[in-house]
């Protein structure tokens, strides 16, 4: 049972990573592409009608991790105070940057929420990020399972550490390369002509970032965490997440020169997959690591609701995920196709 | 000012800021339904043009509801961390289905309902709109059953580790509680929505502007106005009422400023409660009625706060007290209005009788009120228990998150929602001055509240 929510959890997380990934990647991009306002229009319409309901897989995931694992919902959410509540600034100032830019027709109205969106949406990354630096790492839970972390301490990542330090960072840093190549696959799918271009040419820009900082990341991570290897080791079978995170680097730049958008937008979709799932699989079956004392990790076995809650849960899970698969290919597939700028605008 | 107390105000600050936006979207979905249906029936399309305005509104206050209710979620965790461990193998449970059930019908079918007119048939169209009142009232009845465990907890039982576990699904979901609590809830939200409808209509009326669609407006909305201020007051309040003085009658006899126990005890309809004389000063009562109303008999005997012990009194007393006299006040006060409105409207002399335009219109704010001072009754009325009779509340705060850090995120949180205030204010001011006769059907609108 616990084996099972783990990965259902996982999945919800890995589902809102790569959803809303995309949208907070055009963030990343807007000052870069959207030299005119017509550019900026279809920036936010290439997200306009989805980027909500991508937001809701965090808030559906977030419910199921309280609901499946309540003392690492406890301990976390606590811990990570000062974090996670910036990140609800962020996320509230996003999404009424894209909602209300449009509202008053005015350069200094509509200047204001772009440049809005588009720190909300970097420093959104960089929070993710890091804050799944910070779970791989570990951090120093007390005996009573809780544990508190300040922003920052020495930026070392030793006993003592902060939400910021040089690991975490370049979690922060893969994160905002890695969606801000996702939005600019999601832009070549989804714009038109220059606009389009554009996007092509900075995606592979981003690629070589991207390589580079996902390289860096994966030797950093073994330094910072050695124990994140006994379950490769233990099973070898494992080593072939690291490869096909590898493989979609690759399809990532060869289906973009290619000119196979779709392909490779795919190819982001599962590059960030995999990377979740070497991460999960390295952590297996720990939840949130302990940086003083392994005795005082939080595992599954540890959080784990109670069992008829859980099997009762899986009925009622397994509906709602058919369900929101259902709506999420309705609203793709009517809303498929390359968005423009002129249609719709103004009210 | 301790961490405890912050996380307190923070919680309650939050929801309550949050809870201005819902209140309006569940009932204006609803009465978007109508008139969708009204325009299928008739083929008037005043009445589709009229969807379309409020679809507007709708979609900005959705908007708001939905970036300040992602706050709440959280804060079980970063707030309230003993009490999300202790409690989310039950309360997690309908949280989470909040957010599969709920969030995903209701983000889609807003897409669909927003951008898709012309996309699709006036039927599909008008199913799309269903779909969204559905989700929004799906994820009210979610949070209503966390809530409702909250205040009657039942199908429970304890583990080992100290957390609860729901020990029987269904009886979880169908408690009793929840759904007096839901109707109840939810009706409050129509009573909201309608007269922000009406008071729109009045406001129309007596600019001299859009007057056709002020017609419109004030119509729908004193007629649901009306059915939804009756049934607020019965059979909904009456009968959750009751339930409340039967499992809290701490709670009754604080709402109620009652100290003493007593048979025929009275209503206090103004005075104010001091908890050290234990009396009300200034009262204006009316014997036995208290009694008639809790038991059906005006010789029932009402306990009194001097039935129970001390430390299981609202620790807020006279909020307690204010905030459910201000709910029935207000509710008093919406019944009659609509009462007269609606005979006036019958009369066919409602849209020229600037006397009760005018009250209308300068309405709109109270059901914000009422329903506010609704929940501020259920939630105060609760305290001193987080889980009524399980946890206390000192129990369930987190005590590793400093008052220091506390009251930063308070600060940023009033902050953030004094921006957030006045842009929502321009937004609605803006669209109600464009008016509904610019509303025509957008061919593809860029996101989701620049219809």
């Amino acid at each position: 049972m616990g084996f099972v929510w783990f990965w259902i959890v996982a999945v919800m997380i890995a589902a809102y990573v790569v959803l809303d990934g995309f949208d907070l990647g055009v963030g990343i991009l807007s000052p870069f592409l959207g030299r005119t306002e017509d550019a900026r229009r279809t920036l936010y319409r290439s997200i306009g009608p989805v980027w909500d309901g991508n937001e809701v897989w965090l808030l559906a995931g977030g419910g199921t991790l309280y609901f499946a694992f309540p003392l690492l919902y406890a301990s976390s959410f606590s811990g990570f105070y000062l974090p996670l509540m910036i990140v609800l600034w962020l996320l509230i100032m996003r999404g009424v940057s894209i909602e209300l830019r449009m509202h008053i027709d005015h350069d200094v109205w509509r200047s204001f929420f772009d440049g809005l969106f588009f720190v909300a949406s970097a420093l959104l990354a960089i929070f993710f990020g890091a804050a799944l630096a910070n779970v791989i790492r570990g951090v120093p839970i007390g005996a009573d399972s809780y544990f508190f972390l300040p922003l920052w301490t020495n930026w070392r990542v030793g006993a003592n550490p902060g939400i910021l330090d040089w690991y975490t960072v370049i979690g922060g840093v893969v994160a905002l390369v890695a969606l801000a190549t996702h939005g600019a696959l999601w832009l070549v799918l989804k714009a038109p002509g220059e606009l389009e271009e554009r996007a092509r040419r900075a995606a592979s820009t981003l690629w070589i970032a991207l390589l580079v900082i996902t390289l860096i990341s994966l030797p950093a991570t073994i330094a910072v965490r050695p124990s994140a290897l006994a379950n490769y080791k233990a099973y070898p079978i494992l080593f072939a997440i690291p490869a096909l995170v590898v493989a979609t680097l690759i399809g990532m730049l060869s289906f973009t020169k290619q000119r196979k958008p779709l392909a490779a937008f795919l190819s982001s979709c599962l590059y960030l997959v995999f990377m979740l799932v070497g991460a999960a699989a390295g952590l297996y079956p720990t939840l949130l690591p302990s940086s003083t004392d392994p005795a005082r990790d939080i595992t599954i076995a540890g959080a784990l609701a109670g069992p008829h809650s859980l099997h009762v849960g899986l009925i009622w899970w397994s509906l709602g995920l058919v369900l929101a698969l259902a709506y999420f290919f309705t609203s793709y597939w009517l809303f498929r196709g390359k968005v423009t700028a002129e249609a719709g605008y103004g009210h | 000012m301790n961490a405890l107390l912050l996380d307190r105000i923070h919680f309650a600050f939050t929801v309550t800021f949050h809870y201005l936006f819902p209140q309006l979207t569940m009932g204006l979905a609803l009465l978007m339904v109508v008139m969708k249906l009204i325009a299928l029936r008739s083929n008037d399309d005043r009445w589709n043009q009229a969807a379309r305005f409020w679809a507007k509104i709708f979609a900005i206050n959705f908007l708001l509801g939905v970036v300040t209710g992602i706050p709440m979620e959280f804060q079980f965790g970063t707030n309230w961390s003993e009490f999300a461990r202790r409690t989310g193998g039950v309360i997690g449970q309908p949280l989470a289905m909040e957010g599969v059930f709920a969030f995903f019908l209701e983000s889609t079918f807003l897409g669909l309902f927003l951008f898709g007119e012309k996309r699709m048939s006036k039927l599909a169209h008008f199913g799309a709109a269903t779909m969204v009142f559905v989700g929004s009232w799906i994820s009210g009845f979610f949070i209503i059953v966390t809530d409702a465990w909250m205040q009657h907890p039942l199908a429970y039982h304890l583990l080992p580790n100290g957390s609860y576990e729901v020990s029987s699904f269904w009886k979880f979901m169908l408690n009793p509680w929840a759904w007096l609590q839901y109707a109840h809830n939810m009706c409050g939200a129509v009573v909201t929505a309608s007269f922000v409808v009406a008071a729109t209509g009045a406001f129309y009326l007596l600019e001299k502007s859009h007057q056709e669609f002020g017609r419109l407006f004030l119509k729908i909305g004193v007629i649901a106005g009306l059915i939804s201020c009756v049934v607020q007051i019965f059979p909904t309040g009456d009968f959750h009422g009751r339930y409340v003085a039967k499992y809290q009658p701490a709670a009754i006899a604080g709402m109620e400023g009652l100290f003493r126990t007593q048979k025929g005890a009275p209503v206090v309809l103004i005075g104010q409660p001091d908890e050290n004389a234990q009396k009300i000063d200034n009262p204006l009562v009316v014997n036995d009625v208290l009694s008639f109303l809790l038991y059906g008999t005006t010789s029932a005997e009402v306990k009194g706060l001097n039935a129970f012990p001390r430390d299981q009194w609202p620790s807020a007393l006279p909020l307690l007290y204010y905030s459910y006299h201000i709910m029935v006040g207000l509710g008093t006060w919406f019944l009659l209005l609509m009462l007269v409105a609606a005979f006036l409207l019958w009369r066919g002399k409602l849209y020229s009788a600037r006397w009760i335009l005018w009250p209308i219109l300068l309405s709109f704010p109270l059901p914000y009120i009422a329903n506010t001072a609704g929940w501020m009754t259920a939630e105060i009325g609760r305290q001193p228990w987080l889980v009524y009779g399980l946890i206390r509340t000192s129990e369930g705060y987190s005590t590793h998150v400093s008052a220091g850090n506390a009251l930063f995120t308070l600060l940023g949180f009033l902050g953030m929602y004094s921006v957030l205030s006045i842009l929502w204010i321009v937004i609605v001011y803006r669209f109600i001055r464009t008016g509904p006769a610019a509303t025509a059907v957008e061919p593809e609108p860029a996101t989701l509240t620049a219809v």
